[in-house]
């Protein structure tokens, strides 16, 4: 019997009256995510292309995992280099033990943000939305590998609700869901997402990697922030075998998934180029006037966009087509004002040593603002051409 | 007539609330309300207040000029703020310099002038008090609840006694520093008006 045959026969269980009414919503999630619904509309003309928004969430999954995977086997490897393990261990134990590290965060993201989505669609007795199918895959690549599980639960909850779905749920959330995950951990409990000791997995997992004491490892943008020189070289910054949140360290891996993102059309390449030009420039505007005696200020360009969150924020969140600016010439302006002021609050705020997130919040605040300034300025244009 | 007082103290304390039906007084519900103990202070002072003011302008109210009665009101309320504000300086020092501007900014919180311009004008003394009292009895509610929550998760303590026990901590239990800030305050007032709303539900907007 094939899964279609299946569903169908399953079906009338879920419908009004059925035994399992309680997870109509859920039924339906899984139906149009297994097969695009055929359903047409009824009246008046649509053209739907069956590349709808489920397939288009899938497709960001697909250009997440590069990134996840290197992830995994980087947790791994710091764990190893810090044990000073490194040629005992193999390539698969360094997987595993970044596997088994992640995955917990993983499924916990997922379970209750789904938790909530669900929830959220029976009650309103609407159809399951596919946000955060998305949303559940950046949030564990966003934090460090050692981030506690109930304070993880508790960020995504946060989000969730009073991101998204007060709103009105997925498509209607002006701020992106997985960053505010993050800056909620960041400003509630910033011992478990800063400083020098929460990067690397200290501990044994399933008998793998090694119990560490007193491990103290900075990010390269850490480590800038407070004056000192972390001591990896660009290359290992570049291919990402450096210190970080799960799965932003390699800019191999993410470039991976940007190419499948704009070969697909799914991100915006105006918004992710002009992301990389405002990052570019403000650091060399810095190098060159940057105040004296400051790490950050000193980065040169090309380290700039390799360390941190730059580009997995650049290629992955600047880019969520819900949260960023919809007019053409807004990309523009909305995705230059992103990189420069990542690098602004990077180097004047040691505070805040990682700037990408706070800008790309802050620039989701003036989307809305920067379109209608867009938009505005075509009407006005038009109605001048008119009044001639 | 009797009805009509109970009406004027208990309509303001849930179903008209100052805070989360009129949203009055939310700039200082943010400030104060980190902790519990200057919340619960701020809102008793705020209650009496409203109730005095409201019923010296309630007194007052047959001769004032219509066109200078904005100046007499604040000159009431000023006067009662400032006697207040002595009076916490004096007998509760330290929850007046955790409250600091606030107290002397009840001047400005607009339940007050709500209050006065809205019931104590066209209402006699023993009214105007009754709903004086209420109406600072709501305040003092929602800044309590919200307080509570804020002082509970923000610094596992309530009325500044440890309230979470060590050994949570000693589990990896952290406090929320968000709690602590202003904007989880915004947060949990709206969470108030969400719950409220759910409940009243004729106040919910089509």
């Amino acid at each position: 019997m094939s899964l279609r045959n299946y569903l169908d026969k399953i079906k009338p269980n879920f419908e009004e009256g059925g035994k399992l009414h309680a997870f109509r919503s859920l039924y339906e999630g899984f139906e149009s995510f297994l097969y695009v619904p055929n359903t047409t509309s009824r009246n008046g003309v649509n053209i739907h292309d069956s590349f709808d928004s489920k397939r288009m969430m899938i497709m960001v999954v697909i250009a997440l995992c590069p990134a996840l995977l290197f992830g995994m086997y980087n947790v791994g490897y710091q764990n190893y280099a810090m044990a000073g393990l490194l040629d005992q261990a193999t390539f698969w134990n360094k997987f595993w033990f970044g596997f088994l590290a992640v995955l917990p965060r993983l499924i916990v993201s997922y379970v209750v943000g789904l938790a909530i989505e669900f929830t959220v669609a029976q009650w309103k007795h609407e159809e399951i939305q596919e946000g955060y199918l998305v949303s559940g895959f950046i949030i564990p690549l966003i934090v460090p590998a050692t981030c506690p599980l109930w304070i993880l639960a508790i960020a995504v909850a946060f989000s969730v609700i009073f991101a998204k779905e007060i709103f009105g749920g997925t498509g209607m959330n002006f701020l992106n869901v997985a960053l505010i995950t993050r800056a909620f951990i960041f400003f509630a409990y910033p011992t478990v997402i800063s400083g020098d000791t929460v990067w690397v997995v200290n501990h044994t997992i399933c008998g793998l990697g090694a119990n560490l004491d007193a491990v103290t490892a900075a990010t390269p943008l850490g480590a800038a922030a407070t004056g000192v020189c972390s001591g990896f070289s660009v290359m290992d910054e570049f291919l990402g075998f450096i210190p970080g949140s799960v799965g932003e360290t390699s800019v191999i891996a993410i470039a991976l998934g940007a190419l499948l993102l704009l070969y697909t059309g799914i991100a915006s390449w105006k918004t992710m180029f002009s992301v990389f030009a405002g990052g570019i420039i403000m650091a060399l505007v810095f190098n060159t006037w940057g105040p004296e005696g400051n790490m950050a200020a000193a980065m040169p360009w090309y380290e700039h966009l390799c360390v941190g969150g730059f580009c997995f924020g650049a290629v992955f969140m600047a880019t969520d087509p819900v949260t960023s600016a919809r007019t053409e010439c807004g990309k523009w302006i909305y995705g230059f004002l992103i990189g420069a002021m990542a690098i602004i609050i990077r180097v004047m705020n040691p505070g805040y040593p990682e700037g990408m997130m706070l800008a790309i919040l802050l620039m989701n605040c003036f989307a809305p603002l920067i379109d209608y300034c867009v938009v505005q300025r075509n009407v006005n244009r038009r109605a001048k051409r008119i009044a001639k | 007539m009797a009805n009509k007082n109970n009406e004027a103290l208990k309509q303001p304390i849930w179903v008209n609330n100052p805070v989360v039906v009129q949203i009055l007084g939310i700039c200082s519900a943010l400030a104060v309300t980190s902790q519990l103990k200057p919340a619960i202070v701020m809102g008793l002072s705020v209650t009496i207040i409203v109730a005095m003011s409201n019923v010296i302008i309630s007194l007052l109210r047959n001769t004032i000029p219509n066109r200078i009665r904005i100046i007499v009101q604040l000159v009431v309320v000023a006067a009662l703020v400032t006697i207040v504000s002595e009076i916490l300086k004096a007998f509760a020092y330290d929850v007046s310099v955790q409250l600091s501007v606030y107290i002397g900014l009840i001047i400005t919180n607009c339940i007050l002038m709500g209050r006065l311009e809205a019931f104590a004008m066209q209402n006699g003394p023993w009214e105007s008090f009754l709903d004086g009292i209420g109406n600072g009895l709501g305040y003092a509610a929602i800044l309590v609840v919200v307080a509570f929550v804020r002082e509970l998760f923000g610094s596992g303590k309530l009325l500044g006694f440890q309230v979470v026990p060590q050994w949570c901590y000693d589990h990896g239990y952290l406090n929320n520093g968000f709690m602590i800030m202003a904007p989880m305050a915004l947060i949990l007032v709206g969470c108030v008006i969400w719950i409220h709303r759910s409940i009243n539900k004729d106040l919910q907007e089509k």
